[in-house]
């Protein structure tokens, strides 16, 4: 029983990861069908952000370092999607494939980018002391880092839930996802809603990224990992809904540390996809389906 | 000279050209390189011929039925196994003895179940096609039925790709893992895959293949089952309100895909690295090789060809000048070819033949712009 409860706190410790990064790709996928593969290497700059901050403050200020690395890997990653969203993807709406081909040279550019500035070894992030050990609850070990990510994610969930359901910003993203030429018609300057969605869903992998420092070391690969489970999230979820991706990244992220707790690591992968392959026969548009006129 | 017969012979301009040029690649390929080349390129050429093969499924599949497949290594990767299965059990002298990784490793004590029935040639040939075409056709069934398409389809591939890398990767007893299994000692029909004067006849089976494999390629392209194909790409959904099954259509062109990928992966053991191992099956691999059709022209057969044998040989050379610059040069490659020439070499070729002919003769309808659905 406890070994099963330690494998449910690490499937949702998982799960909250793969939510972070999950929320970024639900605006840019659901708004915009804009399959952005670079993604995990916005991740990637995320977590090199923290590094080079903690190597330009010192050794004796990480906890501020980590603290500031968050809104500055959200700006830098958001920058990065922002210069790809104007130079390349405007030119591919409507082409989701091309988009999806596309974004991943631009991935492969920005790994080699990665290892010639950083170099191709993995480097490591200091976590702050306030994050070392943990606390045993019912027989449950729980990381404080571990624990950090959870509620990183939660807070990041809730404040992305009051910007899409509350402000303007939001009511806009909704509007064009929902019907993009109707929200043009009725004055929504649907170009800049997208750079806005882009810089903030991209900005989303950036903090993501800094999370994952604290699980282990820093490499040109490390988004690599992660983005395609995240996408199976976004599918799982369906598309452009935060419900939904919270419910499928829980889901996802529970199921692959049981699967791989009951047989292992290699054969977890391969039950996970059997099973999303087999969830899409019952709801193929996933946990959350919009109501749609489209045949799609 | 009965109407039979007549209906092999060319009927237009612009199909006399085409066959010569047929005619003229393939003596390229059967005299003039084996001629040209030395051993050791010539061995690789054989290796970049086998992933030509997989190209042709790829521009069936995508260039011509709209499904980007991201996981084709998954099916190369199948063919690929079974046959080195084979040829590592002849290496040793046939079951029961164990193949050499399983004696060095010491892990097991008799011959798993598994590779018993891989110690028959032809179980093992067969299964190489069998197993991913039938693969493709349970997955792409269930997958279409519930009309999953477009980019969700793609990413389910490329998952699917991602799972099977870390299965083999995982599994060291049974597979020998990340180092894969090399067959560069063993033989098959007679050849020594070791020996240059065999590899050269191997060469020769590898590009008689790849002719055959593109021949019945155009032919399916051709035929009406091709015009189904391509309405389901650029309006699926017309397709069906006329009464096709628009799953079936896309299972046999998936499978047919898959089916190619597994004869590549089959030739591919035989020849060049002669090793397979995960890091030539999983995502990045499999991604790489949609590049290749990119380069050539996504719905062109020829233009497929000329990416993958293009490409390969482009990485090898840069590759071996300057390693660091080669994945800028892919990246880049993919990021100039798809959002700024997505027509491809074939493309252009289209485009210099009008240019020359400026009569107007440009039977090319199969290079026709793809409309992609909105997801």
């Amino acid at each position: 029983m406890e070994a099963i409860l330690n494998q449910l706190f690490a499937g949702v410790s998982y799960g909250s990861i793969l939510l972070l990064i999950a929320l970024g790709l639900t605006f840019t996928f659901g708004q915009m069908g804009v399959i952005n593969m670079a993604h995990g290497e916005f991740i990637m700059f995320g977590a090199y952000t923290t590094y080079v901050l903690q190597e330009v403050l010192g050794k004796d200020q990480i906890t501020y370092a980590f603290l500031l690395s968050l809104p500055i890997a959200l700006v830098v990653a958001g920058a990065m999607g922002l210069l790809l969203e104007i130079t390349l993807i405007k030119r591919l709406y409507g082409r989701p494939l091309d988009t999806l081909l596309v974004t991943w040279g631009v991935a492969l550019v920005l790994q080699q980018l990665a290892r010639d500035i950083f170099g191709a070894n993995n480097v490591e992030v200091v976590s702050p002391s306030w994050l070392d050990g943990g606390i045993t609850i019912a027989g449950v070990d729980m990381a404080y880092n571990r624990l950090f990510i959870i509620g990183l994610s939660l807070a990041i969930t809730a404040a992305a839930w009051v910007v899409v359901g509350k402000l303007k910003q939001g009511r806009r993203m909704r509007a064009v996802m929902q019907n993009r030429q109707l929200a043009g018609a009725s004055g929504i300057n649907t170009p800049s809603v997208d750079r806005r969605t882009f810089f903030l869903g991209s900005g989303l992998a950036g903090v993501a990224g800094v999370a994952i420092t604290q699980l282990g070391s820093v490499g040109p690969n490390l988004g690599t990992n992660y983005i395609i489970d995240a996408f199976l999230v976004v599918i799982v979820g369906g598309l452009g809904h935060l419900r939904g991706a919270v419910i499928a990244a829980l889901s996802l992220g529970i199921l692959n540390s049981l699967a791989e707790y009951w047989s292992s690591a290699s054969l977890g992968k391969v039950i996970v996809f059997l099973a999303i392959v087999v969830f899409l026969q019952f709801r193929p548009e996933g946990i959350v389906a919009s109501e749609s006129r489209g045949l799609a | 000279m009965s109407q039979f017969a007549k209906s092999f012979l060319p009927s237009t301009r612009g199909e006399w050209s085409s066959r010569a040029t047929f005619v003229g690649v393939a003596i390229l390929f059967l005299f003039v390189f084996p001629a040209w080349l030395s051993d050791s390129r010539l061995d690789l050429m054989s290796s970049y011929v086998a992933y030509a093969i997989v190209a042709l499924g790829i521009a069936i599949a995508w260039g011509n039925g709209g499904m980007l497949v991201l996981g084709q290594g998954l099916f190369f990767g199948l063919g690929a196994y079974c046959v080195a299965m084979y040829l590592a059990l002849v290496e040793v002298g046939g079951a029961p003895n164990l193949p050499q990784f399983m004696t060095l490793l010491g892990s097991q004590e008799t011959l798993p179940a598994l590779w018993k029935p891989f110690n028959n040639l032809w179980f093992a040939l067969s299964a190489a096609v069998i197993v991913p075409v039938a693969l493709a056709a349970t997955l792409g069934t269930l997958i279409f039925r519930s009309r999953i398409r477009g980019p969700y389809f793609a990413i389910l591939t490329q998952a699917l790709a991602g799972a099977f890398g870390i299965l083999l990767i995982g599994n060291i007893t049974l597979i020998n893992g990340t180092n894969g299994i090399t067959t560069s000692f063993s033989e098959i029909f007679g050849l020594k895959l070791a020996e240059p004067e065999d590899q050269k006849v191997l060469y020769t089976i590898c590009v008689i293949a790849l002719g055959v494999a593109f021949l019945l390629s155009r032919q399916m392209l051709k035929s009406r089952y091709g015009r189904l194909l391509l309405a389901v790409r650029d309006a699926e959904d017309r397709v069906r309100f006329l009464g096709y099954s628009a799953t079936k259509i896309k299972v046999i062109a998936f499978a047919t895909s898959a089916g190619l990928a597994g004869v590549a992966g089959a030739l591919f053991v035989l020849v060049g690295p002669k090793i397979i191992s995960p890091a030539s099956v999983g995502i990045i691999p499999s991604i790489t090789m949609v590049v290749w059709v990119a380069v050539g022209g996504r719905a062109s057969l020829a233009g497929a060809i000329a990416g993958a044998i293009l490409v390969n040989t482009a990485e090898f050379e840069i590759s071996s000048a300057a390693p660091e610059y080669w994945l800028y040069f892919q990246g880049a490659l993919f990021i100039g070819v798809v959002a700024f020439a997505p027509q491809g070499l074939a493309g252009a070729a289209t485009w210099l033949k009008s240019k020359i002919t400026s009569r107007g003769d440009s039977g090319a309808t199969s290079t026709a712009k793809p409309v992609e659905e909105a997801a």
